[in-house]
């Protein structure tokens, strides 16, 4: 594995900038700028660069999907939320739509949010291509099915003309897929979801999104420990605030950034991406949840330095 | 590993709950243990909590279930519950998971007195 890109981070729903926040952001940026000369384009990059993250730049509003990189030829990616249509976007332009591919790709459960993609996602759409979809929900090709069903959307399923074919894995078991070693685990949500472990070359990738964790039992918290474990980076459901996740939206099937890091530190992760962020969180508050939980990790930290990080459309993390 | 010690005090209507150590994944269980006939005996009359953290060297997210549990048992029975006199890390990790938000904090016990009952702070005052 080499790297992985985030397509879409999302939870729950895709969002959009407003015209007023881009105007705030502007405002922002030019005071910032007030009585400065910039002699090329090049201080002015310079300059956007200096800028906070939430001013400068935004977190993007697809849900959920994120490609790994494996160095391989065969594209492997998690989740089919909004994002996958960009994805699949690039990768045409990349290839040219007459050059076949394979596509692996992994879901982590069949809320609409993280399958909404896949109409839009136009690899499907073209004979040649191979799409191989896996999953632990026994209604995975259903599902996908069923929202391309009449009244739900235009085109049916059928017209989707690559070969296509959906994979049940079993939790728990270790898959070879793509040159990576796969492992699901199944996670506390509304009609379960499941994480992914994946392993190449010495490198670890986890993928747990959409999941909720009480740490009440001793014997669950070992468990998720044990799938982080030593992981170089662990993609995180940090939807929610601690005091959220366990009071007003206890049960949502959400977690946060403080049991990231917890379980995170128990495993010796060396890398937290905050992932599935809270679709009412404007840029600056995902920020301030990002410098918050950096805070955080250096304060309870016991060995080496984590890495925190919040993942944004577009992101790339290299392993 | 080490776990928390925990002794309380009765001042008038408010009982303070004196928690010691680490809260942790290791120790939560004992607070909750210490801290339950509390609520049960709080619904006979409506005692309200203040829990003293000055000698609390942290707290993770176990702990902290641990309190919200405690916080609704006793808003359920009418009583209340604020914590106070937080260490700065532990106020820190207050600040950064929310529970300052959903949790009445005050710099001290005898604040927290203050606030709940007037009868509770005499007596905490002349101990």
């Amino acid at each position: 594995m080499k790297r992985v890109r985030f397509w879409g981070t999302r939870g729950s729903l895709p969002v959009a900038l407003t015209a007023e926040t881009v105007r705030r952001k502007l405002v922002s940026a030019l005071r910032s700028a007030s009585g400065r000369h910039f002699a090329s384009d090049a201080e002015v990059e310079a300059h956007v660069d200096s800028l906070p993250f939430s001013v400068a730049g935004t977190y993007g509003g697809h849900t959920s999907c994120v490609e790994i990189d494996t160095g391989g030829p065969e594209y492997v990616l998690c989740d089919l939320g909004s994002g996958a249509r960009s994805f699949g976007q690039a990768a045409i332009a990349r290839h040219g739509p007459a050059s076949p591919q394979t596509y692996h790709i992994f879901v982590s459960h069949l809320h609409w949010d993280h399958i909404m993609g896949l109409p839009f996602f136009t690899p499907a759409y073209i004979p040649g291509n191979r799409v191989r979809i896996y999953g632990s929900h026994v209604g995975l090709e259903a599902a996908l099915r069923r929202q391309q069903d009449e009244p739900s959307f235009p085109v049916d399923f059928s017209a989707l003309r690559a070969d296509i074919q959906c994979v049940h894995l079993e939790p728990a078991r270790a898959y070879e897929i793509a040159g990576l070693t796969v492992t699901t685990k199944p996670q506390h949500h509304g009609g379960d979801s499941y994480g992914y472990r994946f392993e190449s070359n010495g490198r670890t990738v986890v993928y747990s999104t959409d999941s909720e964790h009480k740490l009440a039992d001793a014997g669950e918290t070992d468990a998720f420990v044990a799938f982080f474990k030593d992981a170089d980076l662990v993609i995180f459901d940090a939807m929610y605030s601690l005091a959220d996740a366990i009071s007003i939206k206890a049960d949502w099937g959400h977690s946060s950034n403080v049991v990231g890091v917890e379980l995170c530190q128990m495993a010796g992760a060396r890398h937290l991406c905050l992932f599935h962020h809270e679709p009412a969180s404007d840029d600056a508050a995902i920020d301030r949840v990002l410098s918050d939980t950096r805070r955080l990790e250096e304060i309870t930290r016991t060995a080496e330095p984590m890495i925190v990080t919040a993942a944004y459309d577009g992101l790339v993390l290299e392993l | 590993m080490r776990g928390v010690e925990f002794s309380s005090r009765q001042f008038a209507d408010v009982v303070v709950a004196t928690p010691v150590g680490r809260i942790d994944h290791s120790s939560a269980g004992q607070l909750e243990l210490a801290l339950a006939p509390l609520w049960e005996e709080s619904v006979v009359g409506t005692r309200s909590l203040v829990l003293d953290f000055a000698r609390v060297e942290h707290i993770t997210s176990v702990g902290l279930r641990v309190l919200m549990i405690a916080a609704k048992q006793l808003h359920g029975n009418g009583a209340r519950v604020a914590v106070a006199a937080l260490r700065p890390v532990v106020a820190e990790i207050f600040a950064i998971s929310r529970f300052d938000r959903v949790l009445d904090v005050f710099p001290s016990v005898r604040g927290a007195l203050g606030r709940f009952s007037a009868e509770a702070l005499e007596a905490f005052d002349k101990a």
